[in-house]
Formats: structure tokens, sequence, C-alpha cells
């Protein structure tokens, strides 16, 4: 369970704050990047809390569930937020000892989103419709080609630490703050940016406001959801952006997060993170507005790219040993 | 007879007789009297009689070999009755046990499935004891403890497994093409693994402990020319590309138990075979053998990963997914040799340990999934997944079973891919932190190659259930699909059971694969696994709770779907939105060709698609098009570029060599004349 010592009520809360902390700031972050959006393009922009209430609006809405859909269509948002949350509750976000913090292996967190994908993906074809299909096959075309580039730089970040173990990492850092500065951790953290941008389908790889036909991917997969059902649907992406916004600070920035087990502690991790994540948000949206789209067959390249430096990233590592 | 417990063959007689080798041979006895009651009893009785001997037999004989893995004792055992000159010789020690008792496994839920399945040719005398034949030579192959025994298991699996892909020809009519190129690649696999263990055998005898006991005296040279000899048979066996063009044809054709057989239990026998005589044999080798093993296993990876991805007929689909695992788990035990060749050996055995429970792992999982696209085949009859759709509704139960299959391929948490594989890269991240060698590129190819093929699994897999189960049905046959006899579903059913289990418990069975992970005579321990509520590394510290991490996400989906039923908000059914077309019909729904498209564009220059489009253009004007025909294929490059070229010149030679013979006595008494002059000016 969690590592010795640690009292299993501390970590019980901090997991809990940490779902609340995602669930209202993952919404709060795409509220907040779309405002910045709206200023740098000359707007005035929806408030920052907007998502949050498009999200109590959704939930108060009938669902509708198209014809030949079959059970899938239903368990899939429950999937994927269970299976987000899951990642958020065990993540060192504001704290290295959340629940279960010993099985909050990288790879673990990786594979927890990789099924949430493969459930959206399963969904976007259980309607039988083109859309569906269409959003599916691209969104997984995108996940299948970022996770060599996400693996790899993981796999650089755990032989730096010597361990995989999230947490563990975490701590390391703080106690080695030299390491957030290396040659390994600056190419990972590159290769990393590219990768969270593909899997949480920001600009130039995806654009979350589009609804034309022949371009969005992750709003045609979701297209026949309505309802509580779009809610949730829309609340998974949301609180993935957050952690994995959240995450990739504290990987490579991780002071403030709490590393002892006294409560005290967690209300500063709460502003150390809430102040990174939302840093983090507006530089990926003033990047966003200065990138167009990019072609569908030219992701591909980006993602190799990414990929290539977090190959460099491992040989580093090997190479400064 | 004789018998002794210890790891090295002696030859003393020993009077007691093991109870693990009784055990074994009274489920070789079984497997005799399935055979007897295949061929005396009326075809009502048959199936199920013989089915019922061979899966006690497998009872019996996994009951043994689990005592073996629980105890880590070997046991030996001699008998000159059966074999002519050399007799027969069984050693079942934890390696062998491991697979003896994956083997024994499926043999169970494949035979329970054939029951159900069988019908037409499936129940001629002729199928049945080929089926239980093919069990046998399959469950004789690990524990042959001598080059004679070993080479007359493999060749009885080698043949029962070709004559039961040709027992449907008349249905498949590709059955005999597969056939063939089945029969002529196991044959030149076999041929080079006899060559090897020829070479082996020359300083002394041609039992495992002689070979062992020599094999200090063979030159380095000698010893990787055996080597290599072996590993292209085995290899050739396990898929990896390029000897693998074999697997996508055999696979597919075969009926589907027999594919699920071969994919899971005989393909791990070519990982056993390099394991056995590399690491045990050979004691280890040199550092270039298992860069060639890796190589072999990144190339087969990747190439299997992304034929999974485009392929359109299921088993086809499977067939390619098998030469990407497969090619997994060579990087796994080539990694693992090279760690023990550079002086890790701890670090060595905790990766074999990964390679070999992903061996495990990928037998239960890839045996549920042929077993269940031969459900879907018997359900809808067709495999192609463009004329599938929409089973999730007309066969729940199949398609909840294939889909425990799926999700344990594509390695989703608490389930048994994702524990092989979480292991196996702990191990390669291990020989990362301690190595300081050329081993590290051998590591960083192989970890590249695990990452790549992850992703592309999982394309594959959503492929295969997402147009092949979901949607709606694109075809006569899908769409009036009935699910099939309860015998078949429990057959897959079996198989599922350490799908969930390796994946939610693994520390019931980390210490047995770790037991058989102990080849050769060392005593050197694994970087230590501590199996507790789930599986704890020290030395690169990491660890996984499956179980706790399953009743996490439980309750996180319990409480949301809770808060969600207090809404009270009842889903009401609708038409899908269709963009103010028609109705939406089957043939708008993205096929299994357009799914893959993006993939297969990405990596056309691997791949090579052939595209043909074809446009007939309107009488009245060449800018209007009349028709159109579009047709893309992605056929095996390899065998495209590196076969067929061979057998082309080996097809011309044989027409060539037919001008010789034109049926004159004459002439044919003139080439004996000339073949006598040439002895005699050679002898002179």
């Amino acid at each position: 369970m969690t590592p010795a010592g640690s009292p299993l009520g501390y970590a019980i809360i901090a997991s809990l704050l940490q779902v609340v902390l995602v669930a209202l700031g993952g919404p709060l972050l795409m509220g907040l990047m779309a405002k910045v959006r709206a200023r740098a393009e000359g707007r005035v922009g929806a408030p920052i809390r907007q998502p949050l209430r498009d999200l109590r609006k959704l939930m108060g809405k009938e669902g509708l569930r198209a014809h030949h859909s079959s059970v899938v269509l239903a368990v899939a948002p429950l999937v994927v937020l269970g299976s987000t949350t899951l990642a958020v509750a065990i993540s060192p976000l504001v704290t290295t000892h959340p629940l279960l913090s010993a099985s909050a292996d990288l790879f673990v967190i990786v594979y927890l989103l990789l099924t949430g994908s493969v459930a959206m993906a399963l969904a976007g074809l259980d309607t039988g419709t083109a859309f569906g299909g269409m959003g599916s096959s691209r969104a997984i075309t995108i996940g299948a080609l970022a996770e060599p580039a996400l693996l790899v730089a993981v796999i650089a970040l755990s032989i730096q630490a010597r361990t995989s173990n999230l947490p563990a990492i975490v701590a390391d850092t703080i106690t080695h703050p030299v390491w957030s500065s290396t040659p390994t951790r600056l190419l990972a953290l590159v290769a990393l940016v590219i990768v969270v941008i593909a899997e949480t389908g920001r600009l130039p790889v995806d654009n979350p406001n589009t609804h034309l036909e022949l371009t969005m991917i992750h709003e045609a997969m979701t297209l026949e959801y309505a309802g509580s059902d779009l809610g949730l649907v829309t609340l998974g992406a949301a609180m993935r952006l957050g952690l994995l916004f959240a995450l990739l600070m504290n990987l490579f920035v991780p002071w403030g997060v709490a590393t002892g087990h006294t409560m005290l502690a967690l209300p500063a991790a709460v502003m150390f993170l809430t102040l990174k994540a939302s840093l983090l948000a507006v530089v990926v949206s003033l990047i966003e507005v200065h990138s167009a789209k990019l072609r569908l067959f030219r992701i591909p390249e980006l993602l190799a790219g990414g990929f290539v430096l977090a190959v460099l990233a491992v040989i580093t590592q090997l190479v400064a040993r | 007879m004789s018998s002794s417990p210890t790891s090295d063959y002696s030859g003393t007689a020993k009077p007691h007789w093991p109870i693990v080798v009784v055990l074994f041979l009274a489920g070789l006895g079984f497997f005799v009297l399935g055979l007897v009651a295949a061929t005396v009893l009326s075809i009502e009785r048959r199936v199920v009689v013989a089915s019922l001997g061979g899966s006690l037999g497998c009872l019996l004989i996994f009951i043994s070999a689990s005592q073996v893995l629980l105890s880590g004792r070997t046991t030996s055992f001699h008998s000159s009755l059966v074999l002519p000159l050399s007799g027969i010789d069984l050693t079942l020690d934890p390696l062998a046990a491991l697979f003896v008792a994956m083997t024994s496994f499926v043999g169970v839920a494949t035979l329970v499935y054939y029951v159900g399945y069988a019908r037409g040719e499936l129940r001629t005398r002729t199928a049945l004891s080929l089926m239980l034949l093919f069990l046998t030579a399959l469950l004789c192959v690990p524990v042959a403890s001598s080059a004679v025994t070993l080479m007359f298991s493999w060749e009885l699996m080698a043949l029962s497994s070709m004559l039961l892909i040709v027992v449907e020809q008349r249905r498949h009519a590709d059955a005999r093409v597969a056939a063939q190129w089945y029969g002529a690649m196991t044959q030149l696999g076999a041929a080079s693994i006899l060559l090897g263990l020829l070479l082996l055998s020359l300083k002394g005898g041609q039992t495992f402990g002689d070979i062992r006991s020599h094999v200090s005296l063979m030159s380095p040279t000698l010893r990787s020319f055996a080597f290599v000899l072996t590993l292209i048979g085995f290899a050739s066996k396990a898929g990896a590309v390029p000897f693998h063009v074999w697997l996508p044809k055999a696979h597919p054709e075969a009926p589907s138990p027999v594919s699920a057989l071969m994919s899971s239990a005989m393909v791990a026998m070519g990982v056993y075979g390099i394991v056995r005589v590399g690491s045990d044999l050979l004691g280890g080798g040199t550092l270039w053998w298992w860069i060639v093993v890796v190589a072999l296993g990144v190339v087969s990876a990747l190439f299997g990963a992304l034929h999974a991805v485009t392929s359109v007929d299921l088993k086809r689909l499977l067939a390619y997914s098998t030469i990407d695992i497969l090619g997994l788990v060579l990087i796994g035990v080539g990694c693992s040799g090279a760690l023990s060749a550079t002086g890790h050996p701890g670090d060595a055995r905790l990766t074999l340990i990964g390679a070999l429970l992903l061996v495990v792992a990928h037998a239960a999982f890839k045996g549920c999934l042929f077993l269940g696209a031969g459900s879907v085949e018997r359900a809808t009859g067709s495999r192609s997944l463009e004329q599938l759709g929409g089973l999730i509704r007309r066969i729940p139960i199949t398609t909840a079973l294939f889909g425990v299959g799926a999700v344990s391929i594509v390695a989703v948490p608490a389930f048994s891919g994702f524990t092989s594989e979480w292991l196996l890269l702990q191990g390669l991240l291990h020989g990362f932190v301690d190595q300081s060698s050329p081993t590290l590129i051998v590591l960083l190819v192989g970890v590249i190659a695990l990452a790549l093929t992850g992703g592309l699994t999982a394309v594959a897999f959503v492929k295969a259930i997402g147009v092949g189960f979901l949607g709606q049905a694109r075809s006569t046959g899908a769409a009036s699909a009935h699910e099939v006899p309860r015998m078949m579903q429990l057959g897959m059913g079996i198989l599922c059971v350490p799908c969930v289990v390796l994946g939610v418990a693994p520390g019931l069975v980390i210490p047995l694969v770790s037991r058989a992970a102990q080849v050769g005579s060392t005593s050197v321990k694994a970087r230590s696994v501590e199996t507790g509520v789930g599986l704890t590394l020290s030395h690169v510290r990491g660890a996984i709770e499956p179980m706790l991490l399953l009743a996490g996400f439980m309750v996180f989906v319990a409480l949301i779907s809770g808060a969600k039923s207090l809404l009270r908000r009842p889903a009401r059914t609708v038409e899908a939105w269709r963009g103010g077309g028609d109705r939406p019909s089957a043939r708008m729904q993205y096929t299994a060709t357009s799914y893959a498209e993006p993939l297969q564009r990405v990596f056309a220059d691997v791949l090579r698609p052939e595209i043909d489009v074809e446009v007939t253009h309107a009488v009245e004007s060449h800018y209007y098009e009349q028709s159109l025909s579009y047709e893309s294929r992605v056929d095996d490059a390899v065998e495209r570029l590196a076969y067929q070229p061979v057998i082309r010149t080996l097809t011309r030679v044989g027409l060539a060599a037919r001008r010789l013979q034109n049926g004159s006595v004459h002439r044919y008494l003139a080439f004996g004349f000339i073949a006598l002059l040439i002895v005699l000016v050679v002898l002179a």
C-alpha cells in the first residue's frame, strides 16, 4: 500500500483532494486556455468558469442513445472517467504519498490513459456512423504514434531516477534539484510536451473548438453523446488535461509538492500546483494562438520528432553516466 | 527404466517411480485411450470420448508439471522400449514444466471447444487422432531431453499440425497452399535444428546431459555454428521475420482449435528451443548470439504489429499479432542472454521471467482470441472484418470472452498482458541501470520496439472489436448470427481465467515462472521480485498492485455511476445523427480498411501497399467518370521480395530439369553411363 510510515488517513484525504482539485481544475484550465486565446485574439471571451457551467447544464439534460448502439456506448464514459480518476488519485499531484503510491508506476499511468483512449475509440465505432469511425480511427492513430514517444520519455526519466515509481521520481527530484536541468530531463520535457498536446487534443494536433466534419478528431468520436453521458466524457477529457498538465509540471518543476505527512502542507501544495498548471496552460494556449492545425498526415512527423527527442533523452542519460 | 531427481542427467537406475513421472505417463496413457476411442467408437460418441480422454490426460500432465514447478525438482526418465537404438529420454525440469503446464492448460480448453466446434471432416477418425497426436507431440517437445527424442516429437508435432491444416481443404481452398508453405518451412527448420543438434552431439552422446558435459570441449566456432543452425529452426517456428511466411498462411486456414493450439503452444516451442539450446545446453554463449536474437525480435515485433493493423481477415490479424508478441518475447530472451553474457545474471533472469510470463500470457489470450475467431466464423460464416459488425447484440457471450482476450493483449492494467509487459520493461530497465557496455544499444533498440508496438497493438484490436463486433452488421450472415454452442463458450472461458488471474494476482504465478527462468546449472538469484498483493522490485524500485488498482477503479466507477443515476435522467433512444442525410446504413460505417488507412499511409514504406485505381471515363466527356474501382492490398513484403524470387528460380530449374526426362530408356541408360564414367574419373 502506501510507503512505510505513511498514515492511511492522510493518503485518503490527499487522494480525494487531488480528485476534487483535478475535477474542478481541469475544466477551469480549459476555460483559462479559451480565455487567454480570446484575449490574444482581441476578444473578451467567455468567463473562465464557462466549462464548469456547461458541465452542470449537460448533467441536467436528458441522455440520448443512438439506435444500433450497444452497452459499449453506455460504459465507455464510465471507463474513461474511472481510469482517469484512478490515475489522478494515485499520482503525486499535491503530495508524494497519495493512496496506492507504490502502484503509481509510470507505466501504470501510461496504460491507464491508454485504457481510456481505447474505450473512447470503441465508443466511436459503436453507433456505426461514419463520423464516429472517422474520429475513432484518427484519434487512435495519433494515440498509437504518441505512445512510443511517451514510453521512451518515461523510460529516460526512470533510468535517471533508478525507479519507475512516479512519486519516488518526484520526491527524488525535490532532493536532487540538479536533475531537473539535466539534458535528459530537458529533452524528455520537450518530448512530453508534444505528447501531452497530442493526447489532450490541442492545436496543432486537434482543434478542440471545431465541429467541422473534415477536421475534427476527438469531437467526431464523441458526436453521438448527449446529456449526462456527454458531460462525463467532457469531464473525463478535462481531467485528463488537468492530470497531464499537473504531472508534466511536477516531473520537471516539482517544488511545492508536499513530501511529508502533515495535512498543513496540503493547502500550500494545492496553491503551487494551481499556479504551475495555470502557467503551463497560458503558455500552451499562447502557442495555440500562433499555430494552425496540422494536416492529419503531418502529425506523424511532429510525433516522430517527439519520439526522436525521447530516444535522445535516453541516450544522453546513458552517455552521461 | 531409470529416474533421478537431479538436474544433471544420469543413467543410474533407481527403483522407485517418482509421482511426477507416473502422472506424466498416465496422462500420455489417457491420450492413447483417446486415440483408441477416436478410432473404434461411432461417429456420435467418438468426439466427446476422445476429447474427454485428451482432457483427462492434459489434466494429469498439468498436475505433474505443476508439481515440478512447485517443488523446483528435476525428474528424468529413460526408456529403451519406445524408440529403437537410442530410446527416449524425458526430463521434467522447471523450464520444461512451465511449457508443459501451459500447453496442457490450453489443450484442455481447445479440446472442450473442439466438442462444440467439430462437424463434418473434424468428426472423422483422422482429424480426431491427428488432434490428439498433435497435442501429445506438443507436450513431449519440452520434456524431450535427447536430440533423438526432441527431433522425434518435433517432427510429430510438425506433421500432425500440417495434416490438420488440410483436414477441411474441401471447404477452404487456400488450405492446401498454406499447408505446402508450412510443410516446406517447417521441414527446412527441422533440418536446420537437426544439423545443429548433430554438431552438438559430435563430442559425445546425444542426450542433453552428455551435450551439457561435453560442450566445453567444443571450439567456440563450432558452438556458434550449432547455435545459429538451431536458432534458424526455432526462430522459424516462433514466427520470427524473415522466417515467418508460413505463419500468416497456416494459422488462418487451420480449423480454429488447431490455430489456437498452433498459435499459443506451438510457436512457444520455438522460444523454448532457443532458451534450452542457447542458455542451457550451450551455457549462455557470447554476446553476438543474443544480439541476433534481439534483432530478429525487433524486426518481427514491428513487422507483425504493422501487418496486424492492416489485416482485414480476423484470423490473419491474430496470426500477425502472434508474430508481434513472439517478437517481444524474443527481444526479452535476447536481452536476457545479452545481460547474462556480459555478467549481469540477476538482471538477465528478471528479463527472462518477463519474457516467459509473456509467453504464458500470450498462450492464454491468443488461444482465447483464436477460439473466438472460430466462433465468429461459425456464427456468421465469415472471418473477414468487412463482412462482420453488430455481433455484440447477436452473440454477446462470445463477444465478451473475445473482449477479455483483446484487453489482455492491449495491456490494459489488471490483465495478463500488462503484467508481463511491465515485468519485461522492468527487466530491461534494470539492464539500463546496471550496464555500461555495448549491450546498452541492444537494450535501447529492444525498448524502442516495445514502445512502438504497444500503440499499434491497441489499434489492431480496437479495429478487430470495433469493426467486427460493434456498429451495424455488414452482411446477412452477421445480421443473422446465432450464439455458438455452450462447449465452445466454455472453451474460451477456460482461457479467460488465466488472462484475469495473471493480471490481477500475478504473485501466484511469478514464483513458478521464476523457477523456470533459472535455466542452466547456475544458482543465480534474480533481482528480487517480491510477491505480495502485487509485485515489488527493489533494485530499480518499482511495484504494481493490480488487485488494489482494480478495486480503486471499481470504487470510482461505482461512485460515478451512482452519482449519475441520482440525476434520474433515463436515456432516450433516437436515430443516430446523419448529418442531414439519408438514414444511416451499414455501408456508411468505417470499414476495417479505412480504419487502418491513416497508419497504412504513415508506414507505407514498410508495408508497401499495392493500390490500384481504375477509372472508366464516360463516352461523352473525359471530365466525367462512368465507374471507378479502387483496390488496396497489403501483401507480405518479405514474402514478395525474398521468397517469391527463390520460388520462381526453383520452378525454372525444375522445368529445365524436366527436359532431361523424355521417357526414352536410351537416354536414361546414357545418363547412367556418363555418371559411371564421372565416378571412375573422380576415383582415378
